[in-house]
């Protein structure tokens, strides 16, 4: 296959083709709507590539079956949504907690409780401020469109294996279903170096992973290293994009698939003579707070948009730190409409007239 | 064929129930519109809506970068059963087009302020020997009405998604597509002789 061929896919094969391409060889999962196709294409498509791929009895064995394979050296990953992603969390932790590189893909769907199948961004809190226990962090990317799911998921494994530590892919139902023109990547993949890898002794002395720290020094001594690289992930990963902000009086906040709805009410917005902008952040964690305070400069308002009931939000105030009203809007169970949005820009710019 | 009307489509919205073609009906369209180089989104609805009810999809044709997936008016709707003629025919845009499967809606369109064709294609594909083309003939028709996708691309998209086995079918879809363009074109002499 060419590198610049053109394939109709949907996000959800797209997610398990660019996982291939990006030298993953082993998936350990349990479907779950609306994230099913991401472990029917693996389940297809990963013998042939010489991989392993496994349906656990359960979320929780998935998750452990990730960990042991990380453990091992291995490229892994796993994909479900937010149920599936909840019952996971044990092991996220100790995955975190033992510094092993591992793709988690979410795609979300309605909540709390099974609550339903239809697109989500509800689980914002729990990838970006923890979800398991402990001190931990998961660095989370937030694609939307179907390329970028491709090139995420691709980044998401050069992160994971660069820090160490557990990546996120973070979309919804809509974006997994949903089909794009995309270009797969034509690379190859450099195998990184593993040292501390269980791959049997071969007369080195014995590599033990865990994540049992029972003298209170030696446990502060783990906390405090974790947090050194989290820094570094800060300083280093941060991204975002940004769409009319130079001169924008009311800033939207969107991530995923609602920034790109977003953009096209911002568009809409301009047409009409208001000068709106958009942020968007790519990484959830790190937030790229300092670049979303440069963008909220000429700000009168801003505005944050989800499919939740307000999760990123928080990060917004917290950045903006009083400088400029923030306010929200948010929907459950259906990504809102550009028409919803142009008509809360209208409102927030007729309140500061 | 009107030219404005051409420039103005990018939106469509398409709607029956399982087992019409539905979501295949939209993949042909995302999947031609690519071949002819156009930025493209298709969305299914795979809600509990399609569990028993109606099955729907969007898709988006344009020549720039597609911003939102969805959409509240569709430019076009196309609807192939009764409970989609119900539910969709007030969502089309004004001047926009509606295109109903009269085989199964046997209502009249109330709407005055859009342009609305009725098209009988589970009768058009059976006189093709196969009602299970029905979804093609009715592409053929909202092809030949916007000119939005070339015929010849809907049967590349055909020739590159179906596996070999199912090559031999691509002659019918291209007398389904022809089908539905003639149905149309016959509406338009009469509309013409009516005048």
């Amino acid at each position: 296959m060419s590198n610049t061929e053109l394939l109709l896919m949907k996000g959800n094969e797209a997610i398990g083709e660019a996982a291939i391409r990006g030298g993953c060889r082993y998936f350990f999962g349990y479907p779950i709507t609306p994230q099913s196709e991401v472990l029917e294409y693996l389940a297809r498509r990963l013998p042939e590539a010489g991989g392993a791929y496994v349906q656990a009895e359960s979320e929780v064995s998935a998750i452990n079956m990730v960990f042991g394979a990380a453990a091992a050296g291995a490229r892994v990953m796993t994909a479900s949504s937010s149920p599936g992603i909840s019952l996971m969390q044990e092991g996220i932790s100790y995955i975190a907690s033992a510094q092993l590189p591992a793709v988690i893909v979410n795609i979300m769907r309605g909540s709390p409780g099974l609550g339903g199948i239809q697109p989500s961004q509800a689980d914002y809190f729990q990838s970006t401020k923890g979800g398991g226990h402990g001190d931990y962090r998961l660095v989370v990317l937030a694609p939307s469109t179907v390329q970028e799911m491709i090139d995420h998921t691709v980044m998401a494994f050069e992160i994971a294996e660069k820090y160490c530590t557990p990546v996120v892919v973070f979309a919804d139902g809509m974006m997994g279903q949903m089909m794009e023109p995309v270009i797969l990547p034509d690379i190859e993949p450099v195998p990184s170096e593993k040292p501390w890898a269980t791959t049997g002794m071969q007369g080195r002395g014995p590599n033990i992973i865990h994540t049992l720290h029972l003298p209170p020094d030696q446990l502060e001594w783990h906390n405090n290293r974790l947090f050194e690289k989290y820094h570094q992930i800060e300083a280093q990963e941060k991204r975002s994009l940004e769409y009319f902000t130079d001169d924008a009086e009311i800033l939207v906040v969107a991530y995923g698939i609602v920034s790109r709805v977003a953009r096209a009410a911002v568009e809409k917005a301009r047409e009409a003579g208001v000068k709106a902008g958009l942020f968007r952040p790519v990484t959830l964690w790190p937030y790229p707070s300092e670049a979303l305070v440069k963008a909220a400069g000429k700000a009168r308002k801003v505005l944050v948009v989800e499919v939740s009931m307000g999760q990123m939000v928080e990060d917004v105030r917290l950045a903006i730190n009083g400088r400029v009203p923030v306010e929200f809007y948010g929907r459950i169970g259906q990504v809102p409409t550009p028409e919803e949005i142009l008509n809360k820009i209208t409102q927030l710019i007729a309140e500061v007239a | 064929m009107d030219k404005k009307r051409e420039r103005e489509i990018r939106t469509l919205l398409l709607a029956g129930f399982g087992g019409q073609g539905i979501i295949s009906m939209g993949q042909f369209l995302a999947y031609a519109g690519m071949l002819e180089e156009r930025e493209v989104c298709f969305v299914p609805a795979y809600g509990p809506e399609m569990r028993g009810g109606t099955a729907n999809c969007l898709i988006t044709i344009d020549e720039q970068q597609i911003d939102s997936p969805i959409f509240e008016q569709p430019d076009v709707a196309v609807v192939m059963n009764l409970p989609s003629f119900n539910r969709f025919e007030y969502q089309v845009r004004s001047k926009g087009l509606l295109l109903v499967n009269s085989s199964l809606v046997n209502q009249p369109v109330q709407r005055q302020d859009i342009e609305a064709y009725s098209i009988p294609v589970n009768e058009l594909a059976s006189s093709l020997g196969n009602i299970k083309v029905a979804n093609v003939v009715m592409i053929g028709a909202l092809l030949e009405l916007t000119g939005i996708i070339q015929a010849e691309s809907i049967i590349d998209s055909m020739r590159s998604t179906f596996s070999d086995s199912k090559h031999n079918l691509l002659a019918l879809n291209r007398k389904a597509l022809e089908k539905g363009a003639e149905y149309v074109r016959y509406l338009s002499s009469k509309q013409r002789l009516a005048v």
